[in-house]
Order: C-alpha cells, then structure tokens, then sequence
C-alpha cells in the first residue's frame, strides 16, 4: 500500500516537474520552430505546431544578410574575458572579506549590492563619455572592462557565501604547515572551492552573454555581440517574425548547449552549502 | 640592387599615399526595415562606382537605433559617419548644430524633384539637413468584398462619420472579423502618432500658440470619445497592445475590416505571399470631419551626417547614390518598381512603370500631399510636425500621454480621467522646460 502511494506520487512529482520544465522551455522551442516557419506561417492563426512547411529560408537570409561569425566570437571573447578579469579580482576580495573580515565589510558587502539597483540608463552618457575620451567605443576591451565592473558584485558575492562554507581552520592549518598567502589561497582554497568558483564562472557568462544594454550601446560595426545581432531583426514596421526568430536561435544556441553540458555543475555549484 | 630598393621605396611610397582613400570607410547606422535592408543588398552597385569608400553597416531597431546614435551625436561620439533619423530629429538635431548640411549632393541629384511636403520637414533656414529616402503618410486600408458585403462604397475621401458606420457593418465578431483596427500600443510614435493626426482633423492640436497643453478642449475630448468609441465596438480584443505590426498581422489574416496606418504597409497587405486578403484591398484617404484636415500622417526615414564626422565627403556621396533618382532606377531594374522606395520623389510618381506596378502609388501621394507639417492643425499653433511636436521634450511627454489613452482603451481609467491626466502631465514638463510659467 506504502510502495503504490510512493509510486504514485512519484509520478505526480515528475509530471509536475516536467510541466514546469516545458512552460519555462516553451518560448524557447516556439522560438525555434518559427524560425522554420515562412514569415506568413508565423503570424497564421490559429497558429500550428509542427504541421507547417519546414524551411531553412530564414538562416539562409540571416547569414546572407549578417556576419554571425563576427558577432559570436565577440560575444565569446567579451563573455569569457570579462568572466575571468572578473574572477580575478573576486577571488581575492572574497576571501578577504570570508576570513579576514573588517568592521565595515558587511557594509561594503551591502555597498558592492546597492550599485546593481541603479537603472545602468542613469550612466549612460558619463560612461559613454569616458569611453569616447580612451578611444574605447566599440572595442571589446571596453566591454570587458564595463561588463567585468557591472558583474562584479555578483561575483563577489557568490564566492564570498562559498568561502564561508568552508572552515577557516583549514587554511589555519595550511599556515601552521608553513603555506604562504599565495599558497593558501590557490593551492588550498581555490580546490575546494572548485565548485562554487565553476557556478559562479558559468553563471557570469551567461549574464555577459545576455547583456544587452551596454553592449547595445558602446558598440557600433566592430565590437557588437550577438545581442546587437539579434537587435538588428526586430523591427515594429514590418513582420519579421521567423527571421528575427532564427536569429535568435542562432544566438541562443551557444550559451545553450554550454547550459546543457554543464547544468550538473551548476545546480552543484548553486546549492552549494544549502543543505548540511 | 640600388635599382631593386629604389622601387621598394617607390612602391611603398604610393601604397602609403593611395592607402588612406582605400581605408575609408563609413559607418553606416540604419533601421531593419524592407527598403533599407535592399538598401544593404544592392550596395555593390556604389562600391563599383566608388571604389574608394568601403560601407560598414549598423542595424537597429528602430526604438534602439534612436537611442544609439542620440547618445552618439550628442556626445559627439563620433561612431557613425552616416546616420538614418526620422522627420522627428532632422529639425531639431539641424537646429541644434549636429547635422552637416546637405545642399551640395552634386548638379544631377535635382533637389527640386524632392517631394515639397517631405523636403520642407527636413529643411532648416534654407537648407537641407537630411536626404529622404522614404517617405510614408497613412491612409485607410479595407477589404472591399467586405465592404460590398456591407452594402457600402468606400469614397476616395471618407469622413469619420463614415468610418463609423462602414465599422459597425463590417463588424462580425463571431467570425472574428472586426470593423476596425487601430493602434492602441503606448508610444508616441504608436498609439499618439494615430491619435494626434485624427485630433488634428477634430480641430484639436496639442499646445496653443502660447505652449500651452489643449487636452482639455472640445476637439480632444471629441477625439478620444470617437477613438474609444470605435475600439470598444468595432475593434479586435486586447486592442491596447496593438501596434503597426499586430494590426498587419490581423489586417494580413482577415480578420480587419478597416486598418487605418502607414501607407508603407499597402505593399505588404498586397503581397500574396504574405497576405491572405491581397486581391481584396483597396485605399482611401484618412478620413475627416470637414475642418479642413485629415487625420493622416508624414513621416520620412532620411539619411544624415553628425557633425563629429571625419568622413564628410564621402558620407555625402553615399547620400547622394541612396536617394537619388538612379537608386530608383537600380532597385527598379532589380527587384521591381513595385518595391522602390516610395514617396520622396515627384518624378516616381510621373513614371507610368511605377503606377501601374503600385496601384496604391496614387493614395500614398495624395496622402503625403494632404499633409502639412509647417501648417498640421485647424488653428494656428507653435510648432512643426504633423503627428509629433518637434521640441526635445516630445518623446518624453508623447510617451506619458500615450500610457493615459492606452489605459482609457483598457478600460483602466476613464476618458475623462486619461485627459486630465494628460494635460497635468504636459503642463508639468512644459512648464519644467520653460515654455510656461
């Protein structure tokens, strides 16, 4: 009797989760099946699922029209590269602020918070002006540097609550042993905070790879990602549905199956510490 | 050897000289729609003419490209040689010294060709800011078996009045065809780009000659009740989300008896490809109520040059190429007259090629001429601009006032209490701004 109920709400459990798993991965698959649709199909009503006229028609124009290439291996290299500057400098904050704590780190913690909740549009023009002064609009460098600053708060906080999971007697026990600040931090430290540092690397591309407003706006031809990209298929005066939708695709697919190969990592990294 | 080195040197020399014409490039910012993406397609055409220019295209949509190159052109940022602006910023922008001149695109461009409705929007002092390269106004699109069904005739030139009982006819909601389709999205290039041209044909106008807001009026209330009227009997559901895209998309699909948008959409709606009503599309002007004006637009998409260029010269060549009467000719060689970018040239509209592959060639000149930027309403009023109101603070106010009618079609807030709100918040910035005390 135990055993049924057991198997029953088994069932109810994985069809609950596999709803939930198909209404959060729907706009994305109806995303990808209008970029296979023509642009009369996408905009039929009632709309059809599956049983349309397949075509390729809309990659073959977007890659006419467009340099994928271009864009992605901006979106890789301002991706990766603002991930590992950032990462650069969050290590050694958070560790600071995890085992060698001042009076005020809380506050700086609750600071570092704070400059995420201003609307990025309320620094547009100091930023773009400065950018203009270095010769820095539309450079990847400038990217790095602006999606490294505006994530960093993220990324420090993160590693900051994976540090505190791990006993600080450790590293004291490497320092009686003998082990420089340096070892310390990379040859005890960082390996068992593998997992949380591999969350946080792969949860900061994925925001690098997403953002959209300040690599909309300090790009023009050369440094534009594939957000820009994207943009460029969106128009109100026009339907251009199944094309902006194959962009889109073709955007997504990246970061994509990236999520795919890695979700073990990441929901490890991201529960990391949750439950003891 | 002596001989070997001095033809390296020799070599070098020219290739150093002859490199700067060969590098220069334009940065080319312009929106993602139909015309200027044939516009990207046949630029083979320039660079064998030009050689030495090399052309780097930017792509936006429209609400982002206007953010990107205002940021740009008001820094003086310097990232676009060739910018894409509507009829909105062209004066302003000329006004507030960002745009070079353009009044010497060479002897065969015939700037007199321009058509003098579109050509006076974009003119400052005398002089040429930006180069259409489409021009649009709006007009009345509607299923003519419907309207036969309906047992009426759409005049070439109907009155609201008209438009009401020619709805409410159409209207058969259980097969879900409504009469009417209208934008109701926010924005103040959608839902007030409709309203303010049919306010301008009700006699209302959005300041008087002392800047001073007129949503309390007569004129706008008549507007706004009339508008409402329409949406709420007439109109699709879910009306208040819908743009020039949506409403294409019903209009495409049968299901409008009426749309009444940008003229750029007739060749959409007749495209068969596209449309499951194209054989059954006629035109008519927008309508209006016997003041004198209609309730239709003008709007261009030009091409401009920031002040910050370093590439002036060649900039104007490109100019020069994309709008000019062979650009026509190219796009009409290529793809066909029927897709030439229409309304900025007088003489497209004399070429027998184009109006027969156009049936709706005549409408949109009519319309484009039915408009009146300097002069756009009943009484006389301070500013330019048929559907906008061409100061800085326009966007801003065209927006908020916008999300008020948006609300009234939802049925959040009442039309009186949307009008109220409009006028407090134009007179609150209109005042901030300075125009009143």
């Amino acid at each position: 009797m135990a055993r049924r109920a057991t198997g029953t709400r088994k069932i109810l459990v994985t069809l609950a989760a596999w709803s939930v798993g198909l209404a959060i991965f729907f706009p994305i698959l109806w995303t990808i099946l209008t970029s296979f649709k023509t642009e009369a199909e996408a905009i039929a009503s009632p709309p059809s699922l599956i049983a349309f006229r397949w075509t390729l028609e809309n990659y073959v124009e977007v890659n006419a029209r467009s340099d994928y290439f271009l864009h992605f291996m901006n979106s890789v290299v301002i991706s990766l590269g603002s991930t590992l500057l950032g990462l650069l400098i969050a290590i050694p904050a958070a560790w600071s602020m995890a085992f060698v704590p001042a009076k005020r780190t809380k506050d700086i913690l609750m600071w570092m918070l704070s400059t995420k909740m201003l609307p990025p549009v309320g620094v547009l023009v100091p930023i773009y002006l400065i950018f203009r002064d270095f010769g820095l609009l539309d450079t990847r460098i400038g990217l790095i540097v602006v999606l490294t600053l505006i994530n960093l708060p993220i990324i420090v906080w993160m590693l900051f609550t994976y540090f505190k999971e791990i006993p600080g007697e450790i590293l004291e026990a490497a320092r009686m042993d003998g082990a420089s600040l340096w070892d310390e931090v990379v040859h005890v430290l960082t390996p068992m905070a593998v997992p949380g540092i591999a969350s946080t690397l792969l949860l900061n591309i994925i925001l690098a790879w997403n953002e959209a407003f300040w690599t909309l706006n300090l790009t023009a031809a050369k440094a534009a990602p594939l957000t820009a990209f994207i943009a460029s298929y969106s128009s109100p005066e026009g339907l251009f549905y199944a094309k902006l939708s194959a962009a889109s695709t073709l955007a997504i697919a990246p970061i994509l199956i990236l999520g795919w190969f890695s979700q073990k990592q990441l929901v490890r990294g991201l529960t990391f510490g949750a439950v003891k | 050897m002596t001989t070997f080195i001095r033809a390296l040197l020799g070599a070098t020399a020219i290739s150093l000289a002859v490199s700067p014409a060969l590098a220069e490039k334009l940065t080319i910012a312009t929106v993602n729609n139909g015309d200027m993406i044939r516009m990207q397609r046949l630029t083979d055409d320039f660079a064998a003419k030009h050689p030495g220019i090399e052309l780097e295209w930017v792509v936006l949509e429209e609400n982002v490209l206007r953010q990107r190159v205002t940021t740009d052109i008001a820094t003086k940022g310097g990232q676009y040689d060739v910018m894409t602006i509507g009829t909105y910023e062209a004066p302003i922008w000329a006004k507030q010294g960002w745009l070079v001149a353009l009044d010497d695109l060479g002897a065969d461009y015939d700037v007199d060709d321009l058509l003098p409705a579109i050509r006076g929007g974009l003119t400052v002092d005398g002089k040429l800011y930006a180069a259409p390269f489409y021009g649009e106004s709006s007009m009345v699109m509607y299923r003519q078996d419907l309207m036969e069904k309906a047992g009426l005739t759409m005049p070439d030139a109907p009155t609201w009045d008209f438009i009401k009982q020619a709805a409410a006819a159409m209207t058969d909601k259980g097969n879900e065809v409504y009469g009417i389709c209208l934008r109701g999205k926010a924005g103040w290039g959608e839902n007030m780009a409709f309203l303010s041209a049919m306010a301008n044909s009700y006699g209302a106008r959005w300041f008087d000659m002392d800047w001073k807001p007129q949503f309390d009026s007569e004129a706008w209330k008549a507007t706004l009740a009339d508008y409402l009227y329409l949406m709420n009997n007439y109109g699709p559901p879910g009306a208040s989300s819908n743009g020039f895209n949506e409403n294409l998309a019903l209009f495409q699909t049968g299901k409008c008896g009426m749309w009444i948008d940008a003229t750029v959409a007739a060749s959409f709606v007749t495209n068969p490809n596209d449309s499951q009503v194209a054989e059954q599309v006629g035109f008519a002007l927008a309508p209006d109520n016997g003041l004198g004006k209609r309730g239709n637009w003008l709007w261009a998409w030009n091409l401009a040059i920031p002040a910050g260029s370093q590439k002036t010269e060649a900039a104007k060549t490109f100019i020069g190429w994309a709008t000019s009467k062979d650009y026509l000719e190219l796009v009409a060689s290529k793809e066909g007259w029927a897709n030439v970018p229409p309304g900025t040239r007088t003489s497209l509209y004399e070429n027998e090629k184009y109006l027969e592959a156009a049936p709706f060639a005549k409408m949109t000149l009519d319309s484009i001429n039915a408009a009146d930027p300097q002069k756009p309403t009943v009484d006389e009023v301070p500013y330019v601009g048929v559907q906008f109101v061409a100061i800085p603070e326009f966007q801003g106010i065209g927006t908020a006032v916008g999300q008020q009618f948006s609300a009234a079609l939802a049925g959040s807030v009442s039309a009186e209490q949307a009008l109220q709100n409009a006028q407090q918040a134009t007179e609150r910035t209109m005042r901030r701004a300075g125009y009143i005390k």
